[in-house]
């Protein structure tokens, strides 16, 4: 008797678990939920914005996969990891969410990217900056799409020391994320045979950078690189412009910038800035069209990379779904590394097994205020960094799944 | 011998003189904060999104009517000195006879109140108030460049500071209003208006918040967030000077921001804390404050 | 006392059924909050002391326990004794200073002072910056009892919650608490009775310092994070707040306003930067309107409904 009932239960456990792999798309319907910052510090270059290119994407895609509806949520994790690992929780467990998008602030996005691996459900990071999303805490689920800081430092770095800026002088926010931006920067600038000649950790978050300039402009380096990001960011620059740190012949390398950042400090005071970008949306007719479109529901604002970001990774990931003919998480992200990525935001984009998107990154400055023709038109574009020069190369992972597998 | 510790003599004037335009805001904030607390027994936690209110005011002036820096400099602290001034009459006036640990809570509220909306209503990375352009530009000391407007921000405060020192401890008015701090019913005796004398205050010392926003628009990006994390640095201000006295207020303001300006060359590392052990310390030696009268 | 016999068996009885309705790891962040509450509450509510600066004692604890559990693998129960250990220590060099000044000068002290921590917490390299501790192990309780599940680790933060409430109950009801209390009322008399006062108000610092660090280091371990949400100064104002709202002085206020507090957090995130208008608001509307807070109103209209007698007087009336 006991031995039978052991047996009803095993074989119940184990038809419990094949019968949602054997269905084409569980509770009938895909659920995407978008979790980023609608309100705090990071809501400008993603926030209502991404949620409205995800919209665009399942419009796009016809508004249904496999002949089942396709459905939007989101959320403000408020940059709280709590917060947002609690409605991740909740979404998977209560909701039926299949995939979460977006997941900007990296203390958010490894807590979530986390939960989505244990529960197996896929998660598409597009604002999110940090390398070690799809190395040290990578997951066989979880896609890093739009950049991530190490692309971002090398494409600055190089390119900046390849254009005559060989000597650096480094402003960096005093924790972990500045400090690991400084590193990849300071690498990419001595590879290419450039010279870092000092660098200053400020506090975070800093209002007054005049000081930190002041010890930047005397160590006479040709570039200064602003290892911080957003408000930091704008503050360094804007304060730059005010000590004519620029006018004396000084450079200044954004290494963490969103064309937000740029529309907030205004031309005059951001021109000259030299930045990596993952998408720009005056880059080409097709570019141009999508970001129109986006920009009528959004009050005329352009787009950032990140939002961009979210579009072309629901897109890839309802497109996965159709290829793979259902929406379990395994089957789909095996398929999302199939396909290659072809749309207006990336060229032959392919998707690594470590789950790193790699497409090709653009090198940016900003024009100077007579340059600019129209609203948003902000960059010049100074080249196209082929994405497997711009990436951290899969040679070099530290993905443990990766690892283990060599 | 400053070559010793590897700072050039004229670099480290440059930094000191930077100091000093920090110490500035400090020292406006502070004496706004002091005079509050003397006559209302408040502590103003409101002061911080009093001083993002006046930064925003000035940028709402300029983009919307057009009005300049110069008449933003007038316009704004009335205008939000009036905003305060309803909040006195509304609210904080309820709360007299109480513990004064309610005002705190209370302006704590009214501070995420102010803060929120103006996030909601301008998002979070802020507007760009542009140099007024009679003070762009710089000069060249030769130990180093100093842009025009940071040389009138240490000018005017140090003007406004002293002009409030001066009202209140030489007019007939501030003899009222000191009157007024050590015994309230004895001045109401004499026939003054105690009540609209402590609305009027509140009145003025936001106003020098929002001055003092006005003062750091153009220098800082205009966000919602940005008093937040100024206040807490002058409340510990306010400690260290203890707030029994308007000269030392703003003394303490102008000396500390100097301290941070010089962490800022030799530990940049602590040039956020540098402050709070300064408190820690004077706790330790003076619990009254470095000005304040002991308890 | 009626009300107690019959309250609390039904109270618990509540607290064991509840995470079989309600998603257990929203109780879990409420019962976290509502012991910090607690905590906090032992301060304002019994000696009169306002620390508008607990969300380091709360927060750093989380980080200890994070690094303890994570990097040096200790067992949830010696991870959560040493954030708590370690938040004592921290209350009591804090309070040490803060004790020196009263009123609202303690309320800025302690303000800038967890201030501090926060720009600790933010620059040392064991926080990993805004990253935060990830991915904590739960582990075994004693090595036993398996805690990944929410249910069986929910029982352990009620457990831990329970003996937090009645360590503060027993020191408010003990000789020391009644100290307290008459410090609350009038210091200079307390003082003038031979009592040393600093060095009361000092241990009751260091106890509620030490169980704020007890809830933080549960959070940590529910969560499975530290980050620093948990040291920012919004935390120390929401303690505040919940404290504020169920009722400052009562036992089961704090609890009932951290409930209320942290289900506003969660099924308003959507709502963005509102929450921060709402929380404001009810700032405002607790200090105006009814400053005995909801428990404390109910209680007082239990009393006036038994005694009819007068109103006692609301907190804090009176210099």
């Amino acid at each position: 008797m006991k031995r039978l009932s052991r047996f009803a239960l095993a074989t119940a456990l184990v038809l419990a678990l094949a019968v949602p792999a054997m269905a084409e798309v569980s509770d009938g319907v895909v659920k995407i939920g978008v979790l980023n910052d609608m309100s705090g510090v990071y809501s400008d270059l993603c926030g209502p914005g991404s949620v409205e290119a995800v919209k665009m994407a399942v419009e796009d895609f016809g508004g249904k996969v496999l002949g089942k509806p396709i459905e939007v949520v989101s959320a403000d994790h408020q940059n709280k990891a709590d917060i947002g690992a609690n409605v991740a929780n909740k979404w998977i467990d209560v909701d039926k969410v299949d995939v979460i998008v977006d997941l900007p602030n990296t203390a958010v996005c490894l807590a979530v990217q986390k939960i989505c691996q244990d529960k197996n459900r896929i998660n598409l990071i597009s604002t999110g900056a940090s390398v070690i999303l799809t190395n040290k805490n990578c997951s066989p689920t979880g896609f890093h799409w739009t950049y991530d800081n190490y692309a971002l430092a090398k494409g600055t770095g190089t390119a900046m020391v390849k254009e005559g800026g060989d000597t650096w002088f480094f402003l960096t926010a005093d924790y972990a994320f500045g400090h690991d931006l400084e590193k990849s920067t300071a690498e990419a600038v001595t590879k290419s045979g450039g010279k870092v000649l000092g660098s200053v950790r400020h506090p975070f978050p800093c209002n007054d950078f005049s000081s930190f300039l002041l010890q930047a402009q005397a160590s006479k380096a040709k570039v200064i690189g602003l290892a911080n990001a957003g408000g930091d960011t704008i503050n360094a620059v804007k304060q730059a412009a005010e000590f004519g740190i620029v006018q004396a012949g000084q450079r200044l390398a954004g290494l963490l910038v969103f064309i937000s950042d740029i529309h907030s400090l205004g031309l005059k005071t951001a021109q000259g800035l030299v930045v990596t970008t993952g998408f720009y949306w005056d880059l080409n007719d097709e570019t141009r069209a999508w970001s129109k479109k986006w920009s009528a529901r959004m009050n005329g604002r352009m787009p950032t990379m990140a939002q961009a970001g979210c579009y072309s990774a629901t897109m890839h990931y309802l497109k996965a779904i159709q290829a793979a003919g259902t929406d379990e998480a395994k089957a789909v992200a095996k398929k999302m590394r199939e396909i290659p990525v072809n749309d207006f935001f990336a060229k032959n984009g392919k998707v690594r097994e470590d789950g790193r998107m790699v497409h090709d990154m653009l090198l940016a400055q900003v024009k100077k205020p007579e340059d600019s023709k129209y609203p948003w038109d902000y960059y010049k574009i100074l080249r196209v960094i082929p994405g497997d020069e711009a990436y951290k190369p899969i040679s070099e992972t530290e993905c443990p799944y990766l690892l283990e597998k060599k | 011998m400053f070559e010793l510790i590897g700072i050039p003599p004229q670099a480290l004037f440059g930094q000191m003189l930077l100091g000093l335009i920090n110490g500035a805001f400090y020292a406006v904030l502070s004496l706004g904060l002091a005079l509050i607390f003397g006559l209302l027994n408040v502590i103003n936690f409101t002061h911080g999104a009093q001083y993002m209110l006046g930064a925003y005011v000035a940028w709402l002036l300029l983009n919307f009517l057009g009005i300049n820096y110069w008449l933003a400099l007038i316009l704004a602290p009335v205008v939000v000195g009036a905003f305060g001034i309803l909040l006195e009459r509304l609210m904080l006036r309820k709360l007299y006879h109480l513990d004064h640990l309610y005002g705190l809570l209370l302006t704590f509220g009214l501070a995420l109140i102010i803060e929120g909306v103006f996030r909601n209503l301008y998002g979070i990375s802020g507007q760009s108030y542009p140099v007024p352009p009679v003070l762009t530009g710089g000069y060249n000391l030769g130990f180093m460049f100093l842009p025009l407007y940071r040389g009138w921000v240490v000018f005017f405060s140090l003007v406004v500071c002293l002009g409030t020192w001066l009202v209140i401890e030489k007019t007939k008015l501030g003899s009222y209003l000191r009157a007024g701090t050590e015994n309230p019913t004895l001045v109401q005796a004499f026939g003054i208006n105690v009540p609209r004398m402590i609305t009027l205050t509140y009145g003025f010392g936001v106003g020098l918040a929002a001055l003092a926003g006005v003062l750091a628009a153009p220098i800082y990006q205009v966000k919602p967030t940005m008093g937040a994390d100024m206040i807490i640095v002058v409340f510990a201000v306010v400690v260290i000077g203890g707030m029994g006295s308007i000269m030392g207020s703003v003394v303490t303001g102008f000396m500390l921001g100097l301290l941070e300006g010089l962490t800022k060359v030799f530990y940049p590392e602590a040039s956020n804390t540098v402050i709070f052990v300064v408190m820690a310390v004077v706790l330790l030696i003076k619990p009254a404050g470095l000005f304040g009268k002991a308890s | 006392m009626r009300l107690q016999k019959i309250g609390i068996p039904i109270l618990l009885a509540l607290a064991l059924a509840a995470p079989f309705v309600v998603y257990p790891v929203f109780l879990m962040k409420a019962l976290c909050f509502a012991l910090f509450a607690c905590a906090f509450n032992l301060l304002l509510g019994y000696v009169g002391l306002l620390s508008f600066g607990h969300a380091a004692y709360f927060g750093f604890a989380a980080y200890i326990s994070a690094h303890a559990a994570k990097v040096w693998g200790l067992g949830p129960e010696l991870a959560l004794v040493l954030g708590t250990l370690t938040a004592m220590g921290l209350g009591l060099v804090f309070g040490w200073l803060a004790i020196r000044r009263s009123g609202i000068y303690f309320a800025m002290i302690t303000l800038a002072l967890s201030q501090m921590v926060f720009f600790f917490c933010v620059q040392a390299p064991f926080t990993h910056g805004e990253d935060g501790i990830q991915a904590v192990p739960r582990g075994r309780l004693l090595g036993l009892i398996d805690l990944t599940d929410n249910l069986s680790m929910y029982y352990f933060v009620l457990v831990v919650f329970i003996l937090g409430l009645l360590i503060i109950r027993r020191a408010v009801g003990s000789p020391f608490g009644q100290v307290l209390k008459a410090i609350r009322e009038n210091e200079p008399r307390a003082t003038s009775l031979g009592y040393k006062t600093d060095r009361y108000k000092l241990m009751a610092f260091t106890l509620s310092a030490a169980l704020a660090g007890t809830a933080g280091a549960m959070k940590a371990l529910v969560f499975q994070l530290a980050s620093l949400t948990d040291v920012h100064w919004h935390a120390s104002g929401e303690v505040v707040l919940m404290t504020l709202l169920g009722g400052v002085g009562t036992v089961f206020g704090p609890v009932v306003g951290a409930f209320l507090v942290v289900a506003i957090q969660n099924y308003l995130a959507q709502m963005g930067a509102w929450v921060t208008i709402i929380q404001g608001a009810i700032f405002v509307v607790c200090v105006l309107t009814f400053r005995r807070g909801m428990v404390g109103e109910v209680l007082e209209f239990w009393r006036r409904r038994n005694a009819a007698g007068p109103p006692a007087p609301p907190p804090g009336g009176g210099h």
